[in-house]
């Protein structure tokens, strides 16, 4: 069986859907869990329309239907999940305190973890200031599997103790009844069972049922715990690290994947080691620790030598162990320094330059408005693509100008537009969506200027090297003491590729032999290496990743195509693919099992365990690092090497999955007091308004749900679809898909154009009526919901208002990404007005919603409206 | 062209000699049919590549003829895409040959109503000029308690999902030692 | 001589054209059940044949926004929103989509496009039926009872829906009307056994148009010629698929040898109705039928008239023999007598 939930798969990932069309074929069901009808409903064999975000309040029912009827596949869950270690007296769940956590700080609205901790292991949490957490969206280090555990965890493998993990995960969601699934979500009752039932029945040692999800799921201000509610499941069932199971998250990007592992983002460096924090890592120990958590068990027991291997990839020769590999050149943040507080701060004149590259914020960031005053108060941008986008014309072509906010003669912003070179134009890896990195191999040369990312970057970095040669101050050794010397060819001097990818997998200093695995990277300094994840990518001097073996000669797993990280292994946590004993819980589903007489694992894929860790093997009481993990613990770089049903640590908003209703939702929470995530990140900017919601007065005047997605025919912010014929043709125009009630409701026809209207901007589009939108019945009401895709922008073959326009900024506690999966609305005929009477328009809406001077809910809800709790900006 | 020659591929002969007597087919065949071939087979070169859109990493084969892309489609060897594309993929040759790809600096001055032209040299050292003294502006030695910050939040940077592993390495790493730490990219959106 | 069948019945075209020991019939089988709308086949074969741009129309027929087979769109996806007539809930909505468009105005407007093609006729006869149905809006659909879907028993009913996709494309028929009723010899029969229209030879007479039963070929305006899928002629020639059936990510066109693609359509509708989907039936596949069968055929989940096709084609030349016995006959004679004429006189 295949869930696909929080994903459109056969639209936005078509190709790879003809596997879940293979799985079909061979008689595999497919149920399709979206708010509206799309093409990948139409191919599943079962669809169920629900209330946009609304998913943990559907899948908590899952997993209530589960344990009461005792469905799990109790064999593994007692040996390789969390399910039996017993939790701190002093945990109090959501049942006991309203839909918070014990722990809630009113001050900074974050938790604090002490009572979270397994029993026994309580200091573990007080060290954990969850603010700085959610500043730094901590959640991203170590890739979310790194939170520690110290010393031996108790449990009671008969999951009677009323504190075990599995009591608590029974109580926690005993009130998410199919009653209480269909009152919040809209999905009948018949059909959720129908999905919980077939779940459960494809599942255990004969069957597994996987689940796919896609930003559906994470740009939600709850979205890390809806992928954790799905990993519950697939726990429980016992569908982890085994083939045919597994989470599959359907990245959207050609490199997204690979833009997280080797980041460029504020808060990580390579290999998902934490940018260091000016008061958490002032020194080299400090840092290393915080990851290393000495103590603890599994491979971050190593982190010492990733991080000195890194430091030793950047600065060279500088890099000793005398000055602590040059860790003082690091910056250090102090808090959010992500794209949204950017944003902000550019509109408030704190930020003078801005590259982007490859991306079109104007049209994909959420509240395009901001985005684009943001871009107009700057004194300088470079904007790299290979088109003229969005937010390269904005000064003269944005909505604004229209409106008179930006005026060209008024509007400082130097603008620096560089053609980039394609992809057929260079040669790199890729990362795609299940870590399997593909070499590109340049077919021809960049047009005219154009040039790639990395001849930019270089000769920026060169350039800016060559200025500052004579300069003495300390700041400027981090710059003159960087290792950038890489060969160049060709008539552009452009940098070689596969010398980057070389220090990326990391050499022995001394001889320059290539590494062939993480564990040869040493922590004196020996090797350099700069993303310990992808080392073995350049094994024995070979670009692993250009690897090329057709998939028809070789098995299904295709070992020799490309390169996965880690270790060229394809399916993450195999050892759980066999039983405790190491053997193959069924014939049918055999993938890695423990070869008894060679001593060692052995299977289809490269084992996710150490080649020649007996199953049996125990290791002696405290031992930490990888030796502290037991033969039967898949779950290798967990700090108890479990699957973790319940997160101690490590997950801001709460140690389980709770449904808090979207930001901006009609419906009061059925299920608890607290409204929303009580731990959201909020920003009180003038600009950033948002739409009252119940229990707070006036939400009645956006009344109607929406979501956008993507389509097929278009990718993204549109540049690479929108400028291309062959694309721009099939998708036109924009438009708003609405059911045929709401039209009747709201006057709209058929190729009509309407406009939909929030706190912050009006957008319009042609309107399709279509019965691929239902309304629903939510707790005794009929909610609306619209839908629209977000491809379009005021450049290209074919333009329209772009849907993130709509959106305001509320973002998620543990990654900082924002809620743009669900907003609220009003729905009118006609189209948008012009000028200035579009201003006069929001601010209209934005008086009557009582929101004229800026107010935001207070993040605890209490059950008086309009609570004075209420911040003012 | 001998006569018999010229006589024998008048199709009306062949039509009325061969065996088309209707003239619907064989002997309607015209010069430009005899000498069609497929232009994947009169690459110069075929370069194998990974698709730019999605993350689901369909193989390509991108072929090139006199320097440029003639064909770009799904490579059949790929375990994961089995020589498919999707109609984005497909378009893949429409994209990198798409007559509204920039292909030269564009500049626009600060309260410019216009475009300009500007030489990618001068642009470099102009972009250098101002990462500089943004950076040397909005310096952090240290902090109020005088642990050390080492940083700018003068400049800030948003792109690298639809980039190269090494790309993106290169960024990080330069604006690392630069000082900057606000990067970001898709992945946070 | 020709065969019996030349015009009408079944026929195996490529040696009746003739080819001696020609290689297998090659074709189409397009399996709608797993087809998911993408347009990958529509994009790469408008990128492998070079066909120009179709228009930027929204035209409201579902996500079809091209409309037709066109001369510049020589596959075309058409979208088909209907309610489920069989389910596990009362249907939602009492109107079937294959009745009358409610609102004709409405319907006439959607199925308008806003800028020329390009082509002539455009958008073939057959759709703008289809496009009424979809740009009804709200009125097509009517109101079920007294109370809107979703409202009166919950949600469940609306639920019961369907959305049908198909790639449509040219039939390459056994008995091709436009290639028979060709007068320069452009549109030929390929040793494949595919129709192809050779421009080097094409004049524009457009004779061709009015002759195919199914709407499929088409004119381009800017250069007067006539224009259709050619099956990919050039890659056959070096053993390559046909580009829409290469890119296609779920299988549903599959090109190959036609007698083994119609046993696995065979096979694949038995399959179907075997997991409890009757409305599997093929299209086109029959030799008996009205062309002598498709080369490019289909297997479809509802009416053909549902998707736009004509529910029984017939070769518009089917009459023609008894009508050319005597004027073919006047006519080879006076080619004879025009060639040796001309060869006279040239020697």
């Amino acid at each position: 069986m295949i869930v696909i939930q929080g994903s459109n798969m056969a639209e936005a990932h078509p190709v790879g859907f003809q596997w879940v069309m293979e799985a079909k074929r061979r008689g595999a069901k497919v149920f399709h869990v979206d708010p509206r009808f799309t093409r990948t409903s139409a191919l599943a064999d079962a669809y169920l329309p629900i209330r946009a975000g609304t998913d943990i309040a559907l899948l908590g029912g899952v997993i209530r239907y589960i344990l009461d009827n005792e469905l799990d596949f109790r064999e593994y869950v007692v040996a390789y999940t969390n399910a039996a270690t017993i939790v701190t007296e002093d945990y109090r769940d959501t049942e006991d305190l309203h839909g918070l956590f014990s722990g809630f700080n009113e001050e900074n609205a974050s938790y604090d973890q002490t009572s979270w901790q397994y029993n026994g292991d309580e200091s573990n949490g007080a060290k954990h200031d969850t603010e700085t957490q959610r500043e730094t969206a901590a959640g991203l280090e170590h890739e979310s599997h790194g939170a520690q555990v110290n010393g031996q965890t108790q449990r009671d493998e008969t999951l009677q103790h009323p504190r075990c993990v599995y009591q608590i995960l029974k109580r926690h969601y005993a009130r998410y009844t199919p009653e209480m699934v269909e009152r919040v979500c809209g999905i009948p009752q018949d059909r959720f069972l129908e999905l919980a039932q077939a779940w459960a029945a494809n599942s255990g040692r004969e069957r597994t049922s996987m689940l796919v999800y896609s930003v559906g799921w994470t740009q939600h201000s709850v979205g890390v715990q809806y992928i954790r509610t799905g990993a519950i499941i697939q726990l429980l069932l016992g569908n982890m690290g085994r083939p045919g199971g597994g989470v599959m998250a359907l990245r959207g990007h050609a490199s997204i994947q690979g833009s997280t592992d080797v980041p460029t983002l504020f808060n990580l460096l390579p290999g998902y080691l934490p940018m260091p924090h000016h008061a958490d890592h002032p020194t080299f120990d400090e840092w290393v620790e915080s990851i290393r958590h000495p103590g603890q068990k599994g491979f971050w027991g190593n982190a010492r030598a990733y991080g000195v291997n890194l430091l030793k990839a950047y600065w060279g020769d500088a890099a000793t162990a005398e000055n602590d590999y040059c860790y003082g050149y690091m910056p250090r943040m102090t808090g959010d320094h992500g794209t949204y507080q950017q944003v902000l701060n550019m509109i408030d004149g704190k930020i003078k330059g801005y590259f982007l590259l490859g991306q079109n914020p104007a049209v994909g960031s959420a509240h395009g408005r901001a985005q684009r005053l943001g871009m107009a108060n700057l004194d300088w941008l470079v904007v790299r693509d290979l088109f003229m986008i969005e937010s390269a014309t904005f000064w003269h072509n944005a909505p604004e100008a229209e409106t008179g906010e930006i005026v060209p003669e008024r509007c400082r912003t130097e603008v620096f537009f560089l053609p980039a070179a394609s992809h057929v134009e260079k040669e790199g890896t890729f990362t795609q969506t299940q870590r399997l990195l593909q070499w590109r191999e340049k077919a021809v040369e960049p047009p005219g200027d154009a040039r790639s990312e990395l001849w930019f970057f270089y000769h920026l970095g060169r350039i800016i090297r060559e200025r500052l040669a004579q300069s003495t101050r300390p700041r400027d050794r981090a710059l003159l003491d960087l290792n950038w010397n890489y060969p160049t060819h060709g008539p552009n001097a452009e940098p070689s590729a596969e010398a980057v990818l070389y220090e990326i997998n990391g050499y022995d200093v001394a001889s320059g032999r290539p590494l062939s695995s993480y564990t040869e990277m040493k922590d004196d300094g020996s090797t350099a290496g700069g993303c310990w994840i992808y080392t073995g990518v350049y094994a024995d001097g070979v670009n692993q990743a250009a690897r090329r073996k057709p998939g028809a000669e070789q098995s299904l797993v295709a070992l020799e195509w490309g390169w996965a990280w880690p270790s060229n292994r394809r399916i993450l946590y195999n050892r759980a693919s066999a039983d405790p004993e190491g053997r193959p819980w069924s014939e049918r589903k055999k993938y890695v099992w423990w070869d008894p007489d060679k001593g060692e694992w052995t299977g289809y894929d490269v084992p996710d365990f150490e080649k020649n860790k007996a199953p049996t093997y125990r290791p002696p009481p405290n031992t930490s690092g990888v030796a502290g993990i037991a033969g039967d613990d898949p779950f290798i770089l967990q700090g108890d090497g479990k699957g973790w049903l319940y997160a101690p640590s490590g997950v801001l908003d709460g140690p389980l999955p709770t449904h808090y209703e979207p930001v901006e939702s009609p419906v009061r929470n059925p299920l608890y007091r607290q409204q929303a995530n009580p731990t959201r990140k909020v920003y009180t900017h003038p600009i950033n308004t948002l739409n009252p919601s119940p229990p707070q007065e006036h939400s009645d005047v956006f009344p109607y749900v929406f979501t956008v997605s993507r389509l097929t025919e278009h990718h993204t912010a549109g540049a690479m679809s929108r400028n291309v014929s062959p694309l721009a043709e099939l998708q036109p125009e924009m438009f708003v898909e609405v059911s045929p009630e709401l039209a009747a409701l709201r006057g709209l026809s058929h190729l009509g154009w309407a406009h939909l209207v929030t706190s912050r901007a009006a957008v319009e589009a042609k309107v399709l009526v279509t019965d691929r939108v239902t309304p629903l019945r939510v707790d005794g009401r009929i909610i609306h919901q619209v839908w629209l895709p977000y491809h379009f922008g005021f450049e290209g073959l074919v333009t329209g208002d772009s849907a993130n326009d709509l959106f305001g900024i509320t973002l998620d506690p543990n990654v900082l990404i924002q809620e743009s999966k669900v907003g609220t609305c009003d729905v009118r005929p006609g189209r948008r007005p012009r000028g200035q009477d579009l201003l006069d328009l929001v601010v209209d809406y934005r008086r009557r919603s009582g929101n004229l001077v800026h107010r935001y809910p207070p993040m605890v809800t209490t059950d008086v409206a309009d609570s004075s709790s209420d911040q003012e900006a | 062209m001998g006569v018999r020659s010229w006589f024998e591929g008048w199709p009306v002969y062949r039509q009325l000699t061969g065996t088309d007597p209707l003239g619907r087919g064989a002997a309607a065949k015209s010069d430009g049919s005899r000498s069609l071939t497929a232009r994947t087979d009169t690459a110069d070169s075929m370069a194998r590549s990974v698709c730019p859109y999605c993350a689901v990493g369909c193989g390509q084969r991108v072929f090139v003829k006199d320097g440029q892309v003639s064909q770009i489609e799904g490579d059949p060897d790929s375990p994961i895409s089995r020589g498919r594309l999707c109609p984005k993929g497909a378009a893949s040759k429409s994209l990198v040959t798409s007559p509204l790809r920039q292909t030269t600096v564009r500049y626009r001055r600060p309260y410019g109503t216009e475009w300009e032209d500007l030489d990618l040299d001068t642009a470099m050292n102009m972009i250098a000029d101002r990462v500089l003294a943004a950076r040397d502006e909005t310096w952090e030695d240290v902090d109020a308690e005088g642990r050390p910050l080492n940083r700018t939040l003068g400049f800030s940077s948003l792109g690298g999902a639809t980039l190269d592993n090494e790309e993106n390495y290169l960024i990080k790493k330069l604006f690392t030692a630069t000082g900057a730490l606000q990067i970001e990219n898709q992945a946070r959106i | 001589m020709p065969h019996a069948n030349a015009l009408y019945g079944p026929l195996d075209p490529a040696p009746d054209a003739g080819y001696e020991n020609p290689p297998p019939r090659m074709g189409f089988f397009t399996d709608t059940s797993v087809c998911i709308g993408c347009k990958a086949c529509e994009v790469a074969c408008k990128e492998w044949n070079g066909v120009p741009e179709s228009g930027l129309d929204l035209l409201g027929m579902s996500y079809d926004n091209t409309g037709a087979l066109t001369a510049n769109s020589w596959r075309h996806v058409a979208f088909v929103e209907q309610p489920r007539s069989a389910g596990w809930a009362t249907p939602a909505f009492e109107e079937q989509p294959d009745g009358p468009s409610v609102s004709p105005l409405t319907a006439a407007v959607g199925a308008r496009t806003g800028t020329d093609t390009g082509t002539d006729p455009g958008l073939s006869p057959g759709s703008p039926a289809v496009a009424a149905r979809m740009s009804g809006g709200p009125e097509f659909l009517g109101m079920p009872g007294a109370q809107p879907p979703g409202r009166g028993s919950g949600a469940e009913g609306r639920t019961d829906f369907r959305w049908l996709m198909m790639s449509d494309v040219c039939k390459h028929c056994t008995h091709a009307a436009c290639l028979d009723v060709c007068p320069t010899g452009s549109l030929f029969r390929t040793e494949f056994g595919t129709v192809v229209v050779q421009e080097d030879i094409c004049n524009g007479c457009g004779y061709c148009i009015s002759a195919c039963p199914y709407g499929v070929i088409d004119q381009r305006k800017d250069d007067g010629r006539a224009w259709k899928c050619t099956l990919c002629y050039d890659r056959l020639g070096v053993g390559m698929t046909p580009a829409c059936a290469q890119a296609c990510p779920t299988e549903s066109i599959q090109y190959g040898e036609l007698d083994e693609l119609r046993e696995r359509a065979a096979a694949r509708v038995a399959k179907l109705h075997e997991r409890g989907v009757p409305e599997a039936r093929l299209y086109g596949h029959d030799p008996n039928d009205g062309v002598g069968g498709d080369g490019a055929f289909f297997l479809l989940l509802d009416e053909p008239e549902v998707y736009g096709l004509p529910p029984d084609p017939i070769v518009t030349t089917r009459d023609l023999p008894a009508m050319w016995k005597r004027a073919g006959l006047a006519a080879v004679t006076m080619a004879v007598a025009t060639a040796i004429a001309f060869l006279g006189r040239r020697r």
